[in-house]
């Protein structure tokens, strides 16, 4: 020990002169994200989708205009400078409808997304890992629920549980469970049999140290780029249950709803479903185009 | 002799600014046999796809002159260069397991170069296919030819390789690194096959490789590469007679087959009781029930050894051999169906995960892969002290100073404590691997591959670590290699596996002068650059 | 293989009863009073019914039973394809499906085989093409794909092909023209699926080896592409067709209210607005049973496609 000791000692004394300090995890977050900020598309659609955050938490800073008040005058205007996305049938300013709508929307979206990664991650991890009969009983279940398809397993949730945000975000949420839970088992299983969580185990580290800080960091990744994806198709998917009118009871709107509206004025007044419908789309998209960033990024 | 490769001048430039190969020149005359030997990065396979006319979009010619049977290649259109492609030009890739198209049948693949070679579809290409197959050396071609790849052996898809070279009766095959995925034994009988093709046919052979034994045993030239320029050439008598470069110098200094015997290693008193002993293991797998097939796996028979502290014992064996599960049955990481393992006094064939983990402070593992060992989002500093968090043997302070002192013991600077792996090199990382493996100043370390997946300098360089820390730290090693060439001057004891069998066991001197049996004689012939060595003895 | 077969078989079967009963959990146990929600589907309120006639109603829907009996009697039911009566149209809902599945089957059949053609010939192209600008452009194509909301997608076509061009009509289901907008609707989200997923698989096989075997043989890049890439790099589609059944029937829904065509979908959100619960039930276990289909053929035909794969026992 004292041999290997003087050793040890020997060779740390021509060792560097500045004193080696470990360098903080901000640091080493701050150096990867940074560099994407430079790339235009990524910026554009991060601040699409804080735009969208922004006036899902505080409509008001976005729009002066009352979503609610009706003006029997100003229906159906085209989008001029006043109106920038026009007026619907009763006059109402439609961007402050969109922007007031978000509030629903990304609410529902939050809920439905976070259902999915309690429900789906758990299943998932516990599949993975603890393999074997709860492996094979959990993956059944999971093929059940792939089974029914997304829309009608929320639609006999809806029918149960009656209409309205909160039960087609759960909705919603129930059937993008599989999709999580496969993913979450996928990436544990490859993560598990790599040779460093191999050496790690060899090193002592107990199964829970293991996977708290090699198996899960490793396969989040996948995950966590699956999650922005089905942001965006949440969104989407409660748009299309509000839209066939399971949604929040008028006069409230999400957007689903304001589309749905619109489409009875289609021949005349366009601009009343198609803008917030695009508005829907670039947040959709830009909530895809980060995903697909972060996932190029992994590689 | 005409010319059939001529290279002059040739600079090769990826777009991001990388130089691959640097105003190079070489040329080739019909029938000749040239090797090109390089490290990883010293530009050998781009100028392989050069020749071939197959360089990445990425990558594009800058400057010089590449002429192939009279064709400028660098003026050459896409279809002039497929028509050089196949029948001037053929190619034996690099990995056999995947360089075959898994969904179409082996004939058809190789009807696809014969069709091809001809301008059209002909009736005699079934005949075709099996007398091609038959000359690379396959039993049953008709029935070959009509199966998967998945279906043959690694060796035997090579051969497919050679005869889908063959088909379109080229001039000048490549062949990309022909040693590098597959047993040395059979390997070398592929290699043997294909250059006595070659020369009945008056083809010219280039070789690209990474071994320098390799290069010697076959070539009538060899050019020596070194970050895209050409620093050596000649006759592999006058290459490694009397090496010109420093650069040469070294790479014959660190290849283990020219490597000059040195003097037996000091044997550190054996009457010392073992540190570790398997005694009578075995390991059955037991395999999917399909009919009429057994339904068992013998991975290891009775095998039986010591390792004594402070030497080295060599697990030798090729693929298949049983030599890693004897790894694994040591590590507790599998219990054997037979036997029993001992450390030092205690028996722990049975131990539980949980009564096994003291021990591990004692015994540790270096892996193959050095990139796939470290967690990618660990630092450095991370990686190493894991074992001693994990253990909760240090904090804070202590735990910094002890990160300093292993990475000054693996040789690599302090400042590499902050890396992430994909920033470090392989034999850097294989450093830290070790240096983790040494956290806990373990008394035996299993070395799993160690240097498999480094190149030839870097290997010996990490040798070189392995030993001074035996001498320094008194550790006792087991050295698990498919190499015998590693072998020869790392480990006092060798122990030779074959389809999970001991056939030869004893000291290293005694197995390199006096093999035993007629396999471990094939293992040592086939140790690449011996040919050449034997000669000039 | 006949014992994979079989197996193969019973696990669709399992799924599928799996499914059903999910359903049945969440539409007759999930609510706090079933009876009411039918009472209310079928025009009545409960309130307004004496305790005797409640008492009658209940046993005329089968609720007066044990939990376990009335799932087993509707269980019987459904495999002998007898779903019980609509609540709100008053006829029997197999009679219903008969009459609206065929088009429903039509669009989903039209929609699958143009997303198949318009995935795959986009990653095709985008896999050809050489010039990164237009290969980039293409390569974020799928992306915008299912960015794009179906009711949306839908209603922009209406816009600009029904009522701006007038080549087609807005609505209606009669014949061949009326079923083309909602046809494209239906297939660009699962294009765009395969559309990526192959543009992918493309980019990984590009890389392979047995990719540089094959040029060497002095192939084009055409024909490496059609002979070595497609087949290697669309194995991924095939396990795909059969996830995208579900969103085929999803969509359905959307499409169908939004072109007014009277499928299936439509009569589900019809049925859920209307909370009629046998006919959910029953549209539900339909598409389950649909998928479940596709899926077991998919499986099935996989090792036809990729020889490596067989359906020997799996080592454990």
């Amino acid at each position: 020990m004292t041999v290997l000791e003087q050793n040890l000692g020997r060779n740390t004394l021509p060792a560097s002169p500045a004193p080696w300090r470990r360098r903080s995890r901000l640091q080493r977050v701050a150096a990867t994200v940074l560099p994407l900020l430079r790339r235009p598309g990524f910026s554009l659609a991060l601040l699409v989708v804080v735009f969208a955050w922004v006036a899902a938490v505080a409509p008001h800073v976005l729009s002066s205009f009352d979503p609610y008040a009706t003006s029997p005058i100003d229906k159906l205007r085209a989008p001029n400078l006043i109106h920038w996305f026009g007026t619907d049938e009763l006059g109402r300013d439609l961007y402050t409808r969109v922007v007031h709508g978000a509030g629903l929307s990304v609410l529902a979206a939050f809920l439905a997304v976070g259902i999915a990664l309690l429900g789906g991650l758990g299943l998932g991890i516990l599949s993975g890992f603890a393999g074997g009969r709860i492996d094979a009983v959990i993956m059944r279940f999971v093929d059940v629920l792939l089974a029914l398809p997304g829309l009608l397993l929320a639609l006999a949730i809806v029918t149960a549980i009656g209409f309205g945000t909160v039960p087609v975000a759960i909705a919603v949420g129930i059937g993008i469970i599989p999709g999580f839970a496969r993913t979450t088992r996928a990436e544990v299983l490859r993560v598990k049999t790599l040779p460093y969580v191999e050496a790690a185990r060899l090193g002592g580290a107990s199964w829970g140290r293991t996977l708290l800080r090699h198996i899960l960091p490793n396969a989040w990744g996948p995950v966590a780029v699956l999650a922005t994806l089905d942001f965006g198709a949440a969104i989407l998917a409660t748009a299309g249950l509000s839209f066939l009118g399971f949604g929040a009871a008028p006069p409230a709107a999400e957007w689903g709803t304001l589309i749905a509206n619109g489409r009875h004025f289609l021949i005349t007044a366009p601009w009343v479903s198609l803008l917030p419908g695009l508005f829907l789309v670039a947040v959709v998209f830009s909530l895809n185009h980060i995903a697909r960033t972060f996932e190029e990024i992994q590689r | 002799m005409s010319v059939l490769v001529d290279v002059r001048q040739l600079s090769v430039s990826y777009r991001h600014g990388h130089t691959a190969v640097n105003r190079l020149s070489l040329n080739i005359a019909q029938g000749e046999t040239v090797a090109i030997v390089g490290e990883s990065g010293s530009g050998k396979s781009t100028l392989a796809n050069a020749i071939l006319g197959l360089l990445p979009d990425s990558a594009q010619i800058t400057a010089g002159q590449l002429w192939v049977d009279s064709h400028d290649l660098t003026h050459a259109s896409e279809r002039q260069k497929r028509a050089l492609r196949g029948r001037t030009i053929g190619l034996v890739p690099q990995d056999p397991t995947v360089s075959l198209n898994p969904t179409l049948r082996v004939g058809q693949q190789i009807a696809e170069a014969l069709i091809l070679a001809r301008g059209k579809r002909y009736p005699g290409v079934d005949a075709d296919i099996v007398e091609l197959l038959q000359q690379v050396g396959i039993d049953t071609p008709v029935l070959r030819a009509r199966q998967h790849p998945h279906e043959l052996s690694g060796g035997m898809r090579q051969r497919v390789l050679i005869a889908i070279a063959l088909a379109g009766n080229p001039r000048l095959i490549i062949a990309d690194e022909p040693t590098s995925a597959l047993d040395v034994t059979v390997q070398r009988k592929i290699l043997d096959h294909l250059q006595r093709l070659v020369s009945e046919r008056g083809i010219s052979l280039l070789i690209i490789t990474h071994d320098l034994g390799v290069a010697a045993d076959r070539a009538d030239r060899i050019l020596v590469m070194q970050h895209g320029e050409v620093v050596e050439q000649g006759t592999p008598g006058r290459i490694l007679g009397a090496p010109q470069h420093d650069y040469t110098r070294a790479l014959i200094a660190a290849a283990p087959a020219f490597a000059k015997r040195r003097e037996p290693l000091p044997r550190i008193d054996s009457t010392q009781a073992p540190i570790l002993s398997l005694k009578n293991v075995g390991k059955t797998f037991a395999l999917p029930k399909v009919k009429g097939e057994e339904s068992t796996f013998v991975a290891l028979e009775d095998l039986n050894l010591q390792v004594y502290p402070g030497q080295t014992l060599a697990i030798v064996g090729e693929s298949g051999s049983g030599k890693s599960t004897a790894l694994r049955i040591a590590l507790g990481l599998e219990k054997p169906t037979q036997g029993q393992v001992w450390f030092e006094q205690q028996d722990v064939t049975h131990l539980n995960w949980r009564d096994f983990r003291p021990l591990r402070q004692r015994l540790q593992l270096v892996q193959q892969n050095p990139f796939a060992a470290l967690d990618p989002r660990f630092t450095v500093f991370d990686s190493i002290v894991e074992p001693l968090v994990s253990f909760g043997r240090l904090k804070g302070a202590a735990l910094e100073q002890a990160a300093r002192e292993l990475i000054n013991r693996v040789h690599l600077p302090v400042s590499y404590l902050d890396r992430l792996p994909r920033e470090l090199s392989g034999g850097q990382c294989q450093r830290v691997a070790i240096a983790r493996a040494l956290a806990l100043k373990p008394d035996l370390l299993l070395l799993d591959e160690p240097v498999s997946a480094l190149d030839v300098s870097v290997q010996a360089r990490i040798l070189e670590l392995l030993e001074e820390l035996q001498r320094e730290m008194g550790i006792a090693y087991v050295l698990v290699s498919h190499d015998l060439s590693v072998v020869a001057n790392f480990a006092h004891e060798v122990l030779v596996l074959r389809n999970g069998r001991v056939i030869e066991h004893g000291s290293v001197e005694r197995i390199f002068s006096h093999p035993g049996c007629e396999y471990t004689r094939e293992l040592i012939a086939a140790i690449p650059g011996r040919h050449v060595t034997t000669q000039a003895a | 293989m006949s014992r994979y077969l079989i197996g193969r078989i019973g696990q669709a079967l399992l799924v599928l009863w799996g499914a059903y009963s999910i359903t049945y959990f969440i539409l007759y146990l999930l609510p706090g009073d079933t009876l009411s929600i039918m009472l209310s589907a079928s025009g009545m309120e409960a309130d307004a019914l004496s305790v005797e006639d409640l008492a009658k109603a209940r046993a005329y829907y089968g609720l007066d039973k044990g939990l376990f009996e009335q799932y087993v009697d509707l269980l019987l039911g459904a495999l002998r394809g007898d779903f019980g009566q609509s609540l709100s149209l008053n006829r029997p809902v197999a009679e219903l499906l008969a009459e609206r599945l065929p088009q429903t089957l039509s669009l989903a059949g039209l929609a699958i085989v143009l997303s198949l053609l318009g995935g795959i010939g986009l990653a095709y192209l985008t896999a050809y093409i050489r010039w990164q600008p237009l290969k980039t452009a293409l390569a974020r194509l799928p992306s915008l794909g299912f960015s794009v909301p179906v009711f949306w997608m839908g209603l922009l076509l209406i816009q600009v092909f029904a009522f701006g061009l007038g080549w087609f009509p807005a609505t209606g289901s009669r014949g061949l023209e009326s079923l083309v907008l909602p046809a494209v609707t239906l297939a660009i989200p699962s294009a765009a699926v395969y559309a990526q997923v192959l543009q992918r698989s493309f980019q990984g096989v590009w890389k392979e080896s047995y990719i540089t075997t094959a040029y060497a043989k002095g192939l084009s890049r055409g024909q490496v592409q059609a002979r070595h890439g497609f087949k290697n790099a669309a194995l991924p589609i095939l396990t795909l067709i059969g996830l995208q059944v579900g969103n085929t029937v999803s969509g359905a829904v959307l499409v169908e209210t939004i072109f007014a065509r009277s499928g299936i979908g439509r009569l589900a959100q019809e049925a859920v607005l209307r909370q009629d619960i046998p006919v959910v039930l029953a549209i539900v276990s339909v598409s389950a049973a649909a998928f479940v289909l596709v899926n077991l053929l998919v499986d099935l035909l996989y090792p036809w496609f990729d020889p490596r794969i067989s359906h020997i026992p799996k080592v454990s």
